[in-house]
């Protein structure tokens, strides 16, 4: 499915197919079982309480916008070096639903940080370096978005994309730094890295898969939508060369 | 020198250029002519190695623009509407980057400025203070002091005075004459098909030579 | 590619001087903050004191994030991308010498803002050199990351909104260390700010090869 050029690709004529409407309804089956396991069937945490449940969402939204970001460098970094449209589509929906996840990523964080922190937000390493990513993805879908040639829109969220992770990654360390030249991150070491077992434990991988189900469903929907959307753009170019061709046709006839 | 064979340039969706031939021999000066928007414009930045050519063929000074556009343009002379000079700096600071950016020889950048009229008063003057006619005066120097082996002129006589107008004529001339090939686009028909060796209409993106 | 980059730079530092707005508007702008700091932060009660680090580079960074949209509005008038796609320059070149230039006119600032500091806040100096490397390193990667971002920006109506939303979150480590290394060479421990110096020279090395590759591309877009 890799294409060598843009106009010998094959891609998608609808945004639904066989594989995905499996796909999808293996996503809905997965939260529902999120649901049974988390909400109902786990215990309650010892030291958080009824607020662990928030994590088994928190955590994979926070791992699938990590992969999104790099959906997005790789896809970048194609599309420069192959100019694969595809690719550059790839990288797009990468980094849109990346920013999806991340911000569900920041509300379930902070949900969580009320009753246990006592406060929506901490300058906590973690939950700073979220927002800054955040950020970071909206820098690149305000390129990607201008309202501009595709060409001008692609080449420079491309640059933006290709800078993605390695930014991610300079300010996640940075941050780090940050909070713990200074003060040991004690909040989170008696949250996240307490021991989970059992049922809860299930419930965490549950949901990791069906997130993960989720973010999958959503990554190829968003790629075909905007493979159709540049479908439709570059069609009728055949149209406008005789549309443009028939002008010198028009002003032969009156001088 | 030039070969366009069903050359098509998009200007984003737009087809500026919708399948152009055009064969232009060394030391030839041609005339495009043709109603607003009929394409003039883009060719001549086609030629220049600015716009893609994305369907055909299209050879320019041995060099084909489908796969290599940067190496055509050093060796060609654009002179456009817009000037791409600097407002802040003078007309002799304005010269000197463009043609040094160019690897021109200082001597010719003074040989230039000298043959356009700007050795004087105005080699200090801010361009953003000049009128247009001494504007594309400057962009005229920056030009020959980078001796193109293509000259591409987008209307060339446009603000330009009797004297100004003249004094483009005998450049084309002898840069023709050194070797050069012009192809220059006007309205200014008298004065131009006089100058011109052959003349190419243009309308609706499709070129036709006038025989 | 040093050849053009010089070029470059020798035009952009001409071009600043016969205009002088970083003189007469960014170094006031500059000088604004920090006064405007003192207004926000009682200077009785020790609090600037003890932020001056922090303030600084913010005051550097805003002010630097004008004189880098200076440095792509110069560029910005009709044909001018044309013009130097048909130069003959090497885009790393062009690159090289933006950011050479921007870095000029940011060090100058910050040596400008350091004596305002000096003055209006009375801080102590106790680590010379770190001072010093911390704003040499972090002078080069605020002005290699805003000339490349400033490129992403330029030539759009948008451009003088896109550039801090594109540029403060990347920038955001860079404050970090800076500030903190000023704190370790303002009365602190100096050893401690050199992890700093290092994130911020990597960043620097990213976007100077970043812009060195990614320059030529993105001037071609037609």
């Amino acid at each position: 499915m890799i294409p060598q050029t843009p106009t010998e690709v094959t891609g998608p004529a609808s945004t639904g197919s066989r594989a995905t409407r499996v796909l999808g309804l293996l996503a809905l089956v997965a939260l529902g079982v999120l649901v049974l396991f988390g909400l109902i069937l786990s215990p309650a945490d010892a030291s958080q309480g009824e607020s662990v449940r928030i994590m088994y969402v928190h955590v994979p939204s926070a791992t699938v916008a990590y992969i999104g970001c790099f959906l997005t460098t790789l896809g970048s970094i194609i599309y420069l070096w192959r100019k694969s449209r595809w690719w550059e589509l790839v990288a797009y929906a990468g980094a849109e639903v990346a920013t999806l996840f991340t911000v569900i990523t920041l509300v379930t964080g902070m949900l969580w940080g009320r009753p246990t922190w006592g406060v929506y937000w901490v300058w906590d390493a973690r939950l700073t370096s979220t927002a800054m990513l955040l950020l970071l993805l909206l820098g690149y879908l305000a390129v990607r978005r201008l309202p501009a040639d595709y060409e001008v829109r692609a080449k420079r969220a491309a640059i933006v994309g290709l800078l993605l992770v390695p930014n991610v990654m300079i300010v996640r360390k940075s941050v780090d730094w940050w909070r713990t030249l200074h003060q040991k991150p004690t909040l989170l070491s008696n949250g996240l890295d307490s021991k989970i077992e059992g049922l809860m434990l299930f419930s965490l991988f549950t949901g990791f898969i069906a997130i993960s189900l989720v973010f999958g469903w959503l990554i190829v929907h968003r790629f075909r939508l905007a493979w159709l959307e540049e479908q439709v753009e570059s069609e009728g170019l055949d149209i406008a060369i005789a549309e443009r061709r028939a002008e010198a046709l028009i002003g032969e006839v009156a001088p | 020198m030039v070969h366009l064979r069903g050359a098509v340039a998009l200007l984003g969706r737009f087809p500026a250029l919708a399948g152009v031939d055009l064969d232009i021999d060394r030391r030839r000066i041609v005339l495009l002519r043709g109603p607003n928007g009929a394409g003039k414009t883009t060719l001549l930045r086609t030629l220049a190695g600015l716009v893609h050519v994305s369907e055909g063929e299209a050879v320019v000074l041995g060099v084909d623009l489908l796969t290599d556009r940067r190496s055509v343009r050093q060796r060609v002379g654009l002179l456009a509407h817009t000037t791409g000079l600097y407002d802040e700096l003078t007309v002799a600071d304005n010269v000197a980057f463009w043609a040094r950016a160019a690897r021109a020889e200082r001597s010719d950048v003074d040989a230039a400025m000298a043959r356009l009229g700007l050795d004087g008063r105005l080699r200090t003057v801010p361009v953003g203070r000049l009128s247009a006619g001494q504007r594309r005066r400057t962009s005229l120097a920056c030009l020959i002091a980078r001796r193109p082996e293509l000259w591409l002129l987008d209307e060339p006589h446009a603000g330009l005075d009797q004297e100004g107008r003249d004094l483009v004529d005998q450049l084309l001339r002898e840069a023709t004459a050194a070797g050069a090939t012009v192809i220059l686009s006007s309205h200014e028909l008298d004065r131009s098909l006089q100058l011109a060796d052959e003349v190419v209409t243009l309308s609706g993106g499709v070129a036709t030579r006038d025989s | 590619m040093i050849r053009d980059a010089l070029l470059v730079a020798g035009k952009d530092l001409r071009l600043e001087w016969r205009s002088r707005v970083a003189l007469n508007q960014v170094a006031p702008f500059a000088l604004l903050v920090l006064v405007l700091f003192a207004f926000a932060l009682d200077p009785d009660r020790g609090l600037l004191e003890k932020a001056t680090p922090g303030l600084y580079w913010v005051a550097v960074l805003f002010s630097g994030l004008l004189a880098l949209q200076r440095s792509f509005s110069i560029e910005s008038a009709d044909g001018n991308r044309d013009a130097l796609r048909l130069s003959g320059l090497d885009p790393a070149g062009i690159f090289l010498g933006k950011v050479m230039a921007v870095g000029l006119q940011l060090l100058a600032l910050e040596v400008l803002l350091g004596i305002g500091v000096a003055v209006l806040y009375t801080t102590p100096i106790t680590g010379w050199i770190l001072l010093l490397v911390t704003a040499m390193v972090a002078t080069v990667a605020i002005a290699a990351a805003g000339t490349l971002y400033g490129v992403v920006a330029a030539g759009l109506r948008v451009r003088e909104t896109l550039l801090p939303l594109l540029l403060l979150p990347v920038l955001a480590p860079v404050l970090i260390g800076s500030t903190r290394a000023f704190e370790a060479a303002l009365g602190g421990t100096p050893s401690e700010g050199w992890p700093w110096v290092g994130l911020m020279g990597v960043i620097a090395v990213l976007y100077i090869v970043a812009g060195v590759f990614g320059f030529g591309p993105l001037m071609e877009e037609s």
